[in-house]
């Protein structure tokens, strides 16, 4: 093979990692290099330096180490059998290209991962390093992701930890069966006590001991994982409870959903179809709501399984429990109120706020932000009443788009 | 009468008015509120209307919320913020009062500034211009923001390229941080930096990380509207990008269902 430029590299290992749909540089560590002595600051707000023209927002150098692997995971490109083009960066070509485009304004920092070369010590210890010699020979303060192998030895993710904002696992697929049929060398149990591992070494840094010494910095951003949607024949159901269990076991920050992508060279074992990117999308409605919300997985899940492609799922939720509606909006308690379409967060704040002061009438809403065309039919107030709720099958003509889109086909 | 207040320096400056005006009771529709160089108004040389003074104790949100929104470009901003300050002071006002409508309009200019520098801090791009020989690295920037808000944006930058010299030139005033020490000016001239090789780098990235199958050209272009491409050095590649998207993925699909399937190695 001949030897590859830096820049055919970088274009084969970026290529690579635009699967992991992760790009968060928010939360963990407030940093600066304000004393003129590293380069990087964090810990503020994520910025966003670039959208591609799919739609995400550009913000990590997100690449792979070495798209080589000795595994051979169904669903991935890069896996033992596929015949795609292989690469690999040096271990100083990675903190040189993160230190060049972070000090032109390109990124907040690194988001690392890999194939598995050798063994999955060796590659966890060659990441580390990257890491390492990021914080100590270039005094970066920036945002360091890694994501981390789950059969690596424990005191490489230790290791690891000390020099990451965040550490990642990816659970890969959404029930154990699909594990280990598709990804035969992978153990959800592995896995599972690898996030565990993380979470228990996060909760020993947060803690001081009684005689108040600092515990060794741990991935002050969390953990986060990502799922694959749509190689196996998961439910929507199945996929926001498995969710729901990994927030509350491994405290994560973060579940990402990736549509399955139907990749060149694949095993027979898989669908030859994407789903719908819709479903992706809906999958992360339902899961804000169960974050931000107070919903359960359960609730949000219909019967079916599968989340309604057409509508979101507040909505469709409100339509299944219309007995509950219209909700009056200067009494109704906050769990309520953010059940209502159309009111986000801030929105049901600013309601309660100003419902102190006097009773809210149906103009307010419009100047403190509610979507007021998506509330009408769920809310009564001064100004408002949505005399009788149209029965549900307009109510969902009236919110569900033309059929018909997101196909490239 | 009228008020002048400085380019470089103007909150700070509106801020000292303020009290000045507040304190004899100074009414909002007397002010003539204007930036740069003071005009021969002969309104100017007219003694100051004094009525009662008034003391002003406000809420630190409604301080920080009205000084933001001052980096408006509305020419009114600063007369809006006299008045809602008044108002607030005499209790005449509740902060966060969104029905009314001075108020709302301030909330929503406090808004378009913050997110103005938001989109600052992420589309500014460095070009390096260390000179030979020079022991720090220098980087150069020219951006153009929609409000004048290079002074509440640049303290960002400091903070975080803190072992670089750089500077950044827009339409108004000129940021530069030399050795940590951060300073404005007003900008001379408007000739981007030079070009810089890690461009080229940058722009494969930009180019790969990208996903053709899934082409959602109004998220991209609502997140980073047309009028910030000139100065992004990927942006010229967005049009190709989303030409060829459609041919890429059939090219794929076509690849996919047609090669032999085969079973996994070894
Ligand atoms: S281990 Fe990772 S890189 Fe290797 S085949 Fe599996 S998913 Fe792909």
């Amino acid at each position: 093979m001949a030897k590859r430029t830096l820049s055919e590299k970088l274009a084969l290992l970026a290529d690579a990692a635009k699967y992991d749909a992760s790009c968060a540089s928010s939360g963990g560590e407030r940093r600066s290099s304000r004393d003129g002595a590293g380069l990087g600051s964090a810990g503020g707000a994520g910025i966003c330096h670039a959208w591609a023209p799919d739609g995400r927002c550009v913000s990590l150098l997100k690449i792979l180490l070495t798209n080589f692997c000795i595994y051979d995971c169904a669903y991935c490109i890069n896996r033992a059998s596929s015949r795609v083009e292989r690469a690999r960066f040096t271990v100083d070509e990675v903190v040189q290209l993160t230190i060049e485009f972070y000090r032109r304004n390109y990124i907040e920092g690194l988001f690392l991962s890999s194939g598995i070369i050798r063994s999955p010590d060796d590659t966890m210890a060659e990441m580390v390093r990257i890491a390492r010699t990021l914080r100590e020979r270039e005094h970066f303060r920036g945002y360091i992701h890694l994501k981390t192998i789950p059969d690596a030895a424990p005191d490489l993710i230790a290791e690891a930890g000390k020099w990451a904002d965040r550490l990642s696992i990816n659970v890969e697929l959404p029930t154990e069966t699909a594990l280990r049929q598709l990804a035969p060398e992978k153990s959800a149990r592995t896995i599972h006590g690898a996030m565990a591992e993380v979470r228990a070494r996060a909760e020993a840094a947060r803690d001081r001991s009684h005689r108040g010494a600092r515990p060794a910095r741990f991935a002050p951003a969390g953990q986060s994982t990502q799922m694959i949607v749509g190689a196996d024949p998961a439910t929507d159901g199945q996929i926001l409870s498995a969710s729901s269990r990994l927030y509350a076991d491994y405290q994560l920050r973060r579940v990402y959903y990736s549509a399955f992508s139907p990749i060149p060279d694949a095993s027979r074992q898989l669908p030859l179809t994407r789903p719908p990117l819709q479903r992706e999308h809906r999958l992360y409605q339902a899961d804000w709501l169960m974050r931000f919300y107070g919903f359960a997985a359960a609730e949000i899940a219909p019967p079916s399984g599968m989340l309604d492609l057409e509508i979101d799922p507040k909505l469709a939720w409100a339509l299944a429990h219309r007995g509950l509606f219209p909700v009056n909006v200067n009494r109704a308690p906050r769990e309520m109120l953010l059940r209502v379409p159309g009111f986000g967060t801030r929105s049901v704040q600013r309601i309660l706020e100003a419902r102190r002061h006097r009773t809210l009438r149906y103009e307010d809403l419009l100047a403190i932000g509610c979507v007021v065309r998506h509330a009408e039919p769920f809310i009564t107030l001064p100004g408002w009443s949505p005399r009788a709720l149209p029965d549900a099958a307009n109510l969902r003509a009236r919110f569900a788009p033309a059929p018909a889109q997101l196909s490239l086909f | 009468m009228q008020v002048v207040l400085p380019r470089i320096g103007t909150v700070a400056a509106w801020r000292a008015e303020v009290r000045r005006l507040a304190a004899t009771g100074v009414p909002p529709e007397a002010v003539q509120w204007a930036v740069g160089d003071a005009a021969d108004d002969l309104f100017n040389a007219a003694p100051i209307a004094a009525g009662r003074a008034v003391p002003l104790t406000l809420p630190r949100d409604a301080v920080l919320a009205i000084e933001t929104a001052l980096h408006h470009s509305d020419p009114q901003r600063f007369a809006r913020g006299y008045a809602i300050v008044l108002r607030l002071a005499r209790k005449d006002l509740r902060w966060g009062d969104r029905s009314d409508p001075a108020l709302r309009r301030l909330l929503d200019q406090e808004k378009a500034v913050r997110r103005d520098i938001h989109k600052m801090h992420g589309f500014v791009r460095f070009r390096e211009v260390t000179p030979p020989g020079a022991n720090r690295r220098a980087f150069a920037a020219w951006f153009e923001p929609d409000h004048p808000i290079v002074e509440p944006a640049a303290p960002f930058f400091a903070r975080r390229f803190g072992d670089m010299d750089w500077l950044i030139a827009t339409p108004g005033l000129t940021a530069r941080c030399e050795t940590g020490q951060l300073e404005f000016f007003a900008t001379q001239g408007c000739a981007a930096p030079p070009a810089d090789a890690t461009e080229d780098l940058w722009r494969v990235y930009f180019a790969s990380i990208f996903n053709p199958a899934r082409l959602m050209i109004a998220a991209m272009a609502s997140n980073m509207p047309r009028k910030y491409w000139k100065n992004l050095p990927e942006a010229d590649l967005i049009p190709e990008l989303i030409r060829s998207a459609p041919a890429r993925v059939r090219a794929a699909h076509d690849a996919m269902t047609s090669a032999p399937r085969r079973p996994p190695r070894g």
